[in-house]
């Protein structure tokens, strides 16, 4: 076998980001709950307390409202705080820090402030974590002008949108998967930075187009092996940056495809995916041959027993599933 | 540029400098509730009459690089720290000339220039960046004190709290001004709080805190600069509880029927600007002339702010959408999450 380019965990291209970013940047720090000395919650943070001291990687109270305003506050000073709060099910005590004032101030005070931070933060659901620590909230930063809203899906977009985040002006929020730490993939080196608002084709395809952001582009692109070997061929596209978000190659594939399915971890009721196929139904009305199905998480708490979150959470076959509705086909036919 | 910090007794010049100030405030919100009245100000318009001595003795005992944040009750914050009145007063009605370009309002002042950090019009929802522009002047190893205002009631959210601890934990260079007027909105102190005083509270943190008379501008100014000298010197967090009373509503829409008749005049007859005048004539620091001749120019001043702001231009609607983001996309008008060519 020849040797490609050696694969990292999604874990460990975060790790890379942030090590090379503070290597580059003196501004740059980390502060969070359990970074230092645990090296994080998830491990994503292993090694930099050593490599860069208690000034620069700073393990906080469990306050996560006063360090998400703390980080705001420095930001404004000019230095680019990347927190980390351990999960994004504890950025609702942080709401307020994230919405009133990260989104605002930069507009609010006619551009006299800027906040160049980055908020890290893993969600989703699928580990048994029941009805607290499942949240998949994309949809409510998505919401609020002023935030910018990054979902990675890969290794590669892990570490390179992270050092776009960390480079950029703006707060940004910035949701990795808990699922896919452990996920292996080639990795950009130092200066690959990957751009916000330009999604990505991860399968070309004729016969419908599937979107899918962070974990579910894995369930998405398993979803169309299983279409393809029923002869279905779909295109699935990764929009990986909500705010801005990419409509131009969304639409492009839809009137190609002329029907679409949206996938989104999160509930539905004014949902990721409620928003991107509204988007697409403006852009694309004429030029679909179907309603546009979503895929989202079932609208309940989620449930703590194995059978009940599996059934809540979507899966490959809830896609096939969306896919064959979008087609006009019976279910398995 | 080097400062020195302010000593904690003002010499003449000093205290001249703090009564025009207070005295500027005093007409300035004055003249700013009759553009209100009129019309010309729109949303909340906070007065914080009654509460000179606090502001002015605070600002007067920083140095001008000190970050200073404050609440939605900050005009006065922002006249103390020199920003320009007619900016202030068209930010108030809205205008392309205002502070913040019209998009804050009286509610949202901020002069970078100033390291005036601004207003916030969420009860408590400033202090931690307060905090953060502590923790880049320590990251930087500056010796800029970050100094945050706030009212007894703010005090009761949670994250005041979690500040109190973060500050008393790394020993950051802040001071906490509590800025108690026993009133948050039409509830007295003693139905929000359980403890009559503040500064207990982060002593608790074990931050050294402790309360004066915030009607006096020369006993706030001291403490202040005791505050801050702890901050800046000793590296330790420090809080001070103002004492006051305002004597207007809690914002102009507030008819202030709540707050009983004699304890208002009880108050009032703690005039900070009176008090702080028979002090100055008493000590022979001004004469009554001097007085009338500066109230006479601070007349001047305002009326020129409001005339400036009366006849600014309105903020352009094609602006509207300009500065969402410091990097943005693209160039819509409206405002989009689409990236658009
Ligand atoms: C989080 C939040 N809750 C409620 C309000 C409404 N509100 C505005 S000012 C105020 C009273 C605040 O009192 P205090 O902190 O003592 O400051 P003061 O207005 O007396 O200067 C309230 C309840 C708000 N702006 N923010």
């Amino acid at each position: 076998m020849s040797d490609g380019p050696a694969e990292v965990t999604y874990r460990d291209a975060l790790n890379q980001a942030l090590r090379e970013e503070m290597q580059r940047d003196d501004g740059v720090f980390l502060m969070g709950e359990d970074i230092g000395r645990f090296d994080g919650a998830f491990k994503v943070t292993r090694g930099l307390l050593d490599e860069f001291g208690e000034q620069r990687v700073v393990d906080t109270p469990i306050t996560e409202a006063g360090f998400t305003g703390l980080g705001i506050g420095a930001a404004m000073a000019g230095l680019r705080p990347v927190i980390e709060i351990m999960t994004v099910n504890f950025a609702l005590v942080a709401m307020d820090q994230i919405v009133s004032n990260a989104s605002k101030i930069h507009y609010m005070f006619g551009g006299q402030a800027t906040v160049p931070m980055v908020i890290r933060m893993p969600g989703g659901a699928g580990h048994q974590l029941s009805a607290q620590h499942s949240h998949s909230l994309e949809a409510m930063f998505t919401h609020v002008p002023g935030l910018k809203v990054v979902v990675p899906a890969t290794p590669e977009d892990a570490k390179g949108l992270l050092k776009t985040a960390i480079r950029d002006d703006d707060p940004v929020i910035f949701l990795e998967s808990e699922g896919l730490y452990g996920k292996k993939g080639p990795v950009g080196g130092e200066d690959d930075l990957v751009p916000f608002g330009q999604a990505v084709v991860r399968r070309p395809g004729r016969d419908c187009t599937v979107i899918a952001h962070s974990r579910m582009v894995w369930v998405a692109l398993a979803a169309a092996e299983d279409l393809a070997a029923q002869g279905i061929d779909v295109e699935v596209i990764d929009p990986r940056t909500f705010r801005p978000l990419d409509l131009d190659t969304l639409a492009e594939s839809v009137r190609r495809t002329s029907r679409a399915v949206v996938v989104d971890e999160g509930w539905p009721e004014c949902g990721i995916a409620a928003g991107v196929a509204t988007h697409l139904y403006e852009a694309c009305f004429d030029w679909l041959d179907a309603p546009i199905a979503r895929v989202n998480s079932a609208d309940v708490p989620m449930p703590y027993a194995r059978n009940l979150e599996q059934a809540a959470i979507p899966q490959a076959s809830d896609v096939v599933a969306a896919v064959h509705a979008a087609l006009g086909r019976e279910a398995g036919a | 540029m080097t400062h020195t910090a302010p000593a904690a007794q003002p010499d003449h010049d000093g205290m001249r400098a703090m009564f025009r100030a207070m005295t500027l405030i005093r007409r300035f919100e004055e003249r700013a509730s009759d553009e209100y009245m009129a019309g010309r100000i729109g949303g909340f318009l906070h007065l914080a009459i009654g509460e000179e001595a606090a502001i002015v003795g605070t600002v007067s005992a920083l140095r001008p690089d000190d970050p200073l944040t404050s609440t939605y009750r900050e005009h006065g914050q922002a006249l103390a720290r020199g920003s320009d009145p007619r900016a202030i007063m068209a930010e108030l009605l809205g205008r392309a000339t205002g502070l913040c370009g019209g998009r804050g309002g009286s509610m949202h002042l901020m002069d970078r220039d100033r390291s005036f950090y601004g207003g916030y019009g969420i009860v408590g929802g400033a202090v931690p960046l307060a905090l953060g522009l502590a923790w880049a002047t320590r990251y930087r190893g500056g010796d800029q004190v970050s100094v945050t205002m706030f009212g007894e009631g703010a005090a009761n959210q949670g994250v005041v709290s979690e500040c109190f601890n973060m500050a008393g934990l790394w020993d950051l260079p802040i001071v906490f001004l509590i800025l108690n007027n026993q009133y948050g909105m039409g509830t007295p102190v003693e139905r929000a709080a359980a403890a009559e005083d503040f500064y207990p509270r982060a002593a608790a943190y074990d931050i050294e805190s402790w309360k004066v008379d915030g009607m006096d501008v020369l006993a706030v100014r001291g403490a202040v600069a005791e505050a801050a000298r702890l901050a800046r010197d000793e590296r330790r967090p420090a809080c001070v509880e103002l004492l006051a009373y305002r004597y207007r509503g809690h914002s102009m829409s507030d008819p202030d029927t709540v707050r009983a008749t004699e304890e208002k005049e009880r108050w009032r007859a703690r005039d900070p600007l009176v008090t702080f005048e028979r002090v100055l004539l008493g000590e022979g620091i001004m004469d009554a002339e001097a007085i009338a001749a500066m109230q006479a120019e601070i007349d001047d001043v305002v009326a020129d702010a409001a005339a400036f702001a009366e006849e600014s231009p309105e903020v352009p609607a094609d602006q509207l959408a300009r500065g969402v983001y410091a990097q943005p996309w693209n160039d819509d008008a409206r405002g989009s999450a689409l990236v658009r060519p």
